[in-house]
């Protein structure tokens, strides 16, 4: 379970200060499918960075699974971020010059799981995230942007994390690529029960999560669940 | 991190980039392999010199006429030319001094010698019987002088090699023959054996006779030009040098030893004094050595910024998915400690090859001392903990949102 409390972060100080987040408070319970939306400048991204713990916010309380992680220093972030929270980035997700095999492997490697265990559980995701067999050993960048996408939500689920954070997941996919990459999502979510929070601009993107928190100017403007209609028709395909 | 990991990431991260891994190892090749090749070859001069001074004979004391001089390179200079040593003093060395096992009075200078037509300059030494102990010296042919052909300063003469081959050509048998000395002519009666041009004089061109026929018919008066002691014992050399100083003095009657009219010049000093001038050598061999590898390992730090650079947004996910601070700073100090370590250990390799190479053309015996070795393997893996430092440490303290977001 994830709660935040009024959550503010400024960057910079005195004049040239700027508030990025003013107050940012909600709670996502374990198995949700949220998506967060708002144009640029919105305080998305900020938002992001402090749920994936890879900041911390100027005021206000997080927890992440009743740990108050509001207040760590970086190294307990790295922590957090290593066993409990699993990311998808737009851009630039997989190691190059690495196998398929050993970029899902990578955050095992950081926790010190051994070898074995290391690929029993990287084949699981992989599979999991819908890759087959016979990609594992191709070079990362010998895949296509969906096939790189799989492979870094395979990398996000590899270490069982109560979060998944996906941050612009299919910003550069097409069409037809990128509902494969939010079925992929919707399926985890629905039939392994993941907590998945996805950071998007696109209507059509935010419309596969159960609910949507849209954020204009570092507030909250809306939150409430999707179109049931629009989210069954693609759960169906 | 685990072992295997590490090895594994720095693997693919060195190889990821083939040509520049490569060129950086190579400074630090050349770095580690001067220095190995430089000391060894700074050892390997040392060595010959020591055992050319060596080869002028065991537990010698050389007294030379003049005032003393600054201790300096080998036992013929400084000699001037003083007449203060005679036969006298020579004997009463050998007579009163404790622990003095042979003395050789000498008489040397430089004449033309001829012989059949043909001619040379060379050095013409008038000696005892017990030169050739001294001095080790051994005859090749015939038999060296003898006390009763120097008691009579009978005209005979024994030839170096070198100058057997100058006045009769290579090798031929000169026993019976005679040259002429500044004249006067003298029978050979002796060829030594070649002891080669090392060192501060070639002692193998060179002409001994007795040092009362070199007295008597060719320098014209009592004096010596040097007067050579084999003491017992290396340890006793002291003493004795000691000694033949407080007696030389007394019979000169000189009461300040400062103000003395002889030198005694101990075989230990010129070893030491010529050790101690090839071992600043060896030193600033090696310090060339090390201004090379110091550039090897400046070569470390720009490659490793630069990767640091390229790698930020690399580093920026690695941190994302819960690489620690430690974990990236270990990642990149173990990528430049094994630049310097495969560097080091192929220097390692190419300096002995070169000293050995060196070794294969004669000019040196050059010998590669395992504390060098040691020593270069050392350096060599500070360099890169020093010189990998700082970059590594750059890369992990880059904030995860900046190195992500990095153009």
């Amino acid at each position: 379970m994830i709660k935040i409390t009024d959550i503010t972060k400024t960057y910079g100080s005195g004049d040239t200060a700027f508030q990025a987040l003013k107050g940012v408070s909600f709670t996502i319970e374990d198995g949700e499918f949220i998506a967060i939306m708002g144009p640029s400048g919105s305080g998305k991204s900020t938002l992001m960075h402090m749920l994936g713990c890879l900041d911390t916010p100027t005021t206000g309380t997080y927890f992440l699974d009743a740990k108050d992680v509001s207040t760590l220093t970086d190294e307990e972030l790295a922590d957090i971020r290593r066993l409990h929270i699993g990311f998808v980035f737009q851009s630039f997700n997989l190691l190059p010059r690495t196998t398929v095999m050993r970029n899902v492997m990578l955050p095992l490697v950081y926790a010190g799981v051994n070898e074995g265990e290391r690929e029993t559980r990287s084949v699981e995701a992989l599979l999991a995230a819908g890759m087959t067999e016979s990609h594992f050993s191709h070079m990362s960048n010998q895949l296509s942007g969906g096939q790189i996408q799989r492979v870094a939500i395979a990398r996000a689920l590899v270490n069982n994390p109560s979060l998944i954070l996906a941050d612009e997941p299919t910003g550069n996919l097409d069409t037809k690529t990128g509902e494969i990459v939010l079925g992929t999502f919707q399926k985890l979510n629905k039939e392994h029960g993941r907590t998945i929070i996805l950071i998007t601009h696109e209507h059509d993107v935010a419309e596969y999560a159960e609910r949507i928190i849209t954020l204009r100017d570092g507030v909250i403007v809306s939150d409430s669940k999707s179109h049931a209609q629009r989210y069954a028709k693609h759960y169906e395909i | 991190m685990k072992f295997n990991d590490i090895t594994h990431e720095t693997y693919t991260a060195l190889m990821a980039n083939k040509v520049r891994s490569g060129l950086t190892i190579l400074g630090i090749v050349i770095g580690i392999s001067s220095v190995i090749a430089m000391v060894s070859i700074g050892t390997g001069a040392s060595n010959s010199i020591s055992s050319s001074i060596e080869s002028l004979g065991s537990n010698l004391i050389q007294i030379s006429p003049g005032a003393e001089q600054m201790r300096g390179f080998g036992a013929t200079s400084g000699r001037g030319n003083a007449k203060t040593l005679t036969n006298d003093d020579a004997k009463a060395i050998a007579l009163e001094v404790p622990g003095v096992k042979a003395v050789d009075s000498q008489v040397s200078s430089r004449y033309q010698i001829t012989a059949k037509g043909t001619n040379t300059n060379t050095s013409v030494t008038g000696v005892t019987a017990n030169y050739p102990q001294i001095r080790n010296i051994e005859v090749a042919e015939g038999s060296f002088i003898s006390d009763t052909q120097n008691n009579s300063a009978l005209r005979v003469a024994v030839l170096g090699p070198t100058t057997r081959d100058d006045l009769f050509g290579e090798n031929t048998y000169v026993i019976g023959k005679s040259i002429r000395i500044n004249k006067l002519e003298f029978k050979v009666i002796g060829v030594t054996v070649a002891k080669g041009g090392t060192g501060f004089q070639n002692q193998d061109d060179i002409i001994y006779i007795p040092v009362r026929s070199a007295q008597q018919y060719l320098s014209g008066d009592q004096y010596l030009t040097t007067i050579a002691v084999q003491a017992s014992t290396s340890e006793m050399m002291t003493e004795v040098q000691a000694d033949i100083t407080a007696l030389l003095l007394d019979r000169h009657k000189i009461k300040d030893p400062t103000q003395a009219d002889f030198s005694v010049l101990n075989q230990n000093d010129i070893l030491s004094t010529a050790s101690s001038v090839t071992s600043t050598l060896t030193y600033l061999l090696a310090a060339i050595g090390g201004i090379s590898l110091l550039v090897g390992g400046i070569g470390i730090m720009n490659m490793m910024l630069t990767t640091v650079t390229e790698r930020t947004r690399e580093i920026g996910l690695r941190k994302a998915i819960g690489a620690r601070k430690s974990d990236i700073s270990t990642q990149f100090l173990i990528e430049a400690v094994a630049l310097t370590l495969i560097g080091g250990i192929i220097g390692i390799a190419l300096g002995w090859l070169i000293s050995y190479i060196v070794n294969l053309t004669g000019l040196l015996t050059t010998s590669v001392s395992l504390s060098s070795v040691f020593l270069a393997f050392g350096v060599s893996a500070v360099t890169g903990i020093v010189f990998g430092y700082y970059p590594a440490r750059r890369a992990a303290s880059l904030s995860p949102i900046d190195a992500l977001r990095y153009e």
